[in-house]
């Protein structure tokens, strides 16, 4: 069975006809050629597929396009940085500080769970200011989880990254995170 | 995969209807275990109702000081709600010790109460499997069998539920609200979930067409000192081996109430009411705490590769109920 649906892919409007089997990775990549979420497991375990939908970090892999009609999906190459077909970039070509705290860091060698733990970073950064506890937020009911290398460990673990990058990751976030801060 | 036929459902109502009506129907949640299972050829149904998006998002307080939990409310937002931090922390840690980030912003309550099992051959549809494939046999009785049941299994399957919420809840005595073709009707948490007994391929008591449309969490004593805790091969994102959840009431050093659950152990969430027993009067030192949990553990069945879980489980109990006596959440 066809449905057809909308997405709004990086601030574009994007309509596409798509069988009701389709994931929404498989969209994206192959029907509306955004290539930044990448295909690492295609079963949930590794991240590498990680969007931020409706504003929230989610995976593309174990989702049906055809339930995301409308969705608002924002990839790592919408966060900031050139533009170009399928990605927002920002007007000046600027870098978001997380993209930018992962290239002062190294927090990637090969890149291929890159936009993935980029989404996933804006994601945990979002959640840690709206006060959201994690596993290892020792006072649940406390409004104020602190960014601490623990806290970050833990939110991230949704993000595999098979060259090991994790210091540079680590250290990207918490950089990422302390800009945040300031601002 | 075969031809799947979408249908994104307006009411609880007409989700039930469309899915009562046709034995090739399910429902779709966040789609986290679902849409995996299709993709491995684990479940091959003709038409899928979506009911993630169906007004049943909310979490309201009940005047008990309970809470209604509607079965579409996302895991992560349900963690995050601050009545269910303060009032419920063994809920909260059961949903932040499970999946991950990404995985917790999709799937929903229902769904996750209602996800199969992780067993190896289950996923696996080379292998013989009674719960797949009723009479085809139980590869895990001869195969990998690390995570297998130890209370509770039989001859035709040795599963376990995975789940962490559906522990916590059924720790702190919740009620799962299902709509039917024949209306509406109130199963315990404790008796959602079936052993497998010779019907494997029957994880709940549910009937196909009960679409779960909330869960109830009754106000309590205990629940506020409550917590969970999970035994795993990795510090996270990994399923549980075993797990507990656990609330205590205490007055000095004598346990006034105690709940008592534990994951990983059975083909579902296995409340500990012989531990519990055992507890309540008794004053808790590390000793009568594992002496309680020994005396539930009394009926567990192992193999060689499922030994080290009477002790795993035994030995976590204590340790939680101990944390949970010095005040840690
Ligand atoms: C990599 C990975 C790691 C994970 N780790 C953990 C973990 O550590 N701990 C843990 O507990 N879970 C874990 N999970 C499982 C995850 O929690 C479940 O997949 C999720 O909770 C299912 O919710 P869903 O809404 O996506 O359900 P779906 O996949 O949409 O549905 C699951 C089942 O429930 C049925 N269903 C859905 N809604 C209803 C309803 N309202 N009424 C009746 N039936 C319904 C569906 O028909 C289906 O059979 C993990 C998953 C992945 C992929
Ligand atoms: S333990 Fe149960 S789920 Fe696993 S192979 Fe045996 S029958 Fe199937
Ligand atoms: S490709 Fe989606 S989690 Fe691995
Ligand atoms: S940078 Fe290669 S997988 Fe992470």
């Amino acid at each position: 069975m066809d449905a057809d649906i909308a997405l709004i892919v990086d601030g574009e409007r994007r309509a596409v006809t798509v069988d009701t089997r389709t994931t929404l990775l498989d969209a994206l990549r192959e029907r509306l050629g955004a290539t930044q979420p990448k295909k690492g497991c295609d079963h949930g375990q590794c991240g590498s597929c990680t969007v931020l939908l409706d504003g929230r970090r989610h995976l593309t892999c174990l989702a049906l396009a055809v339930a995301h009609d409308g969705a608002e999906i924002v990839t790592a190459g919408g966060l900031g940085g050139p533009g170009g077909p399928g990605s927002l970039g920002s007007p000046d070509g600027a870098l978001h500080p997380v993209q930018q705290a992962f290239l002062d860091h190294d927090g990637f060698q090969c890149g291929y769970c890159t936009p993935g733990q980029v989404c996933s970073a804006v994601g945990v950064l979002d959640e840690l200011r709206a006060g959201h506890p994690s596993l290892v937020t020792e006072d649940l009911a406390a409004e104020d989880p602190t960014g601490s290398d623990d806290e970050i460990r833990e939110r991230m673990s949704g993000n595999l990254c098979r060259c090991g990058a994790y210091a540079g990751i680590l250290a990207a976030v918490r950089q990422a995170g302390t800009q945040e801060a300031r601002a | 995969m075969k031809e799947l036929t979408y249908h994104r459902a307006t009411d609880a109502a007409e989700a039930v209807a469309l899915v009562a009506a046709d034995s090739d129907a399910r429902f779709l949640g966040g789609g986290t275990n679902l849409v995996d299972h299709l993709k491995l050829g684990v479940a091959r149904p003709g038409t899928l109702v979506d009911v993630s998006r169906l007004p049943l998002d909310a979490v309201e307080e009940l005047p008990d000081g309970g809470l209604r939990i509607g079965a579409a409310v996302r895991n992560s937002d349900l963690a995050a709600h601050p009545v269910v931090r303060r009032g419920f922390p063994a809920v909260a840690r059961a949903l932040l010790a499970g999946a991950s980030g990404q995985i917790r912003h999709q799937a929903t309550t229902a769904g996750n109460l209602l996800q199969r099992t992780r067993c190896v051959y289950f996923q696996d549809v080379t292998t013989p499997c009674n719960k797949r494939e009723p009479g085809s046999g139980c590869s895990a009785l001869g195969g990998y069998g690390r995570y297998n049941a130890v209370l509770g299994a039989s001859e035709a399957c040795v599963a376990t539920h995975p789940s962490d919420l559906a522990v916590a809840l059924t720790a702190l005595d919740a009620v799962a609200v299902v709509l039917g073709p024949d209306g509406e009707r109130r199963i315990p948490l404790t008796e959602l979930h079936r052993l497998p007994g010779h019907h494997p391929e029957r994880d709940t008591v549910l009937d196909h067409g009960d679409l779960v449309t909330a869960v109830e969490l009754p106000g309590s004593a205990v629940a506020p000192a409550s917590t969970y805790a999970k035994a795993r091969d990795r510090a996270s994102y990994a399923f549980a081996l075993v797990s507990v959840a656990a609330a205590v009431d205490l007055d000095g050093d004598v346990v006034r109430d105690v709940r008592l659950a534990w994951g990983g152990v059975a083909h579902r969430p296995w409340r500990a009411y012989v531990a519990e027993e055992a507890l309540r009067g008794a004053v808790l030192t590390e000793e009568t705490a594992r002496e309680a949990a020994a005396a539930e553990l009394a009926a567990a069945t192992t193999t060689d590769q499922t030994a080290y879980k009477v002790a795993m489980v035994r030995n976590l109990t204590a340790h939680t109920l101990l944390r949970l006596a010095g005040g840690a959440r």
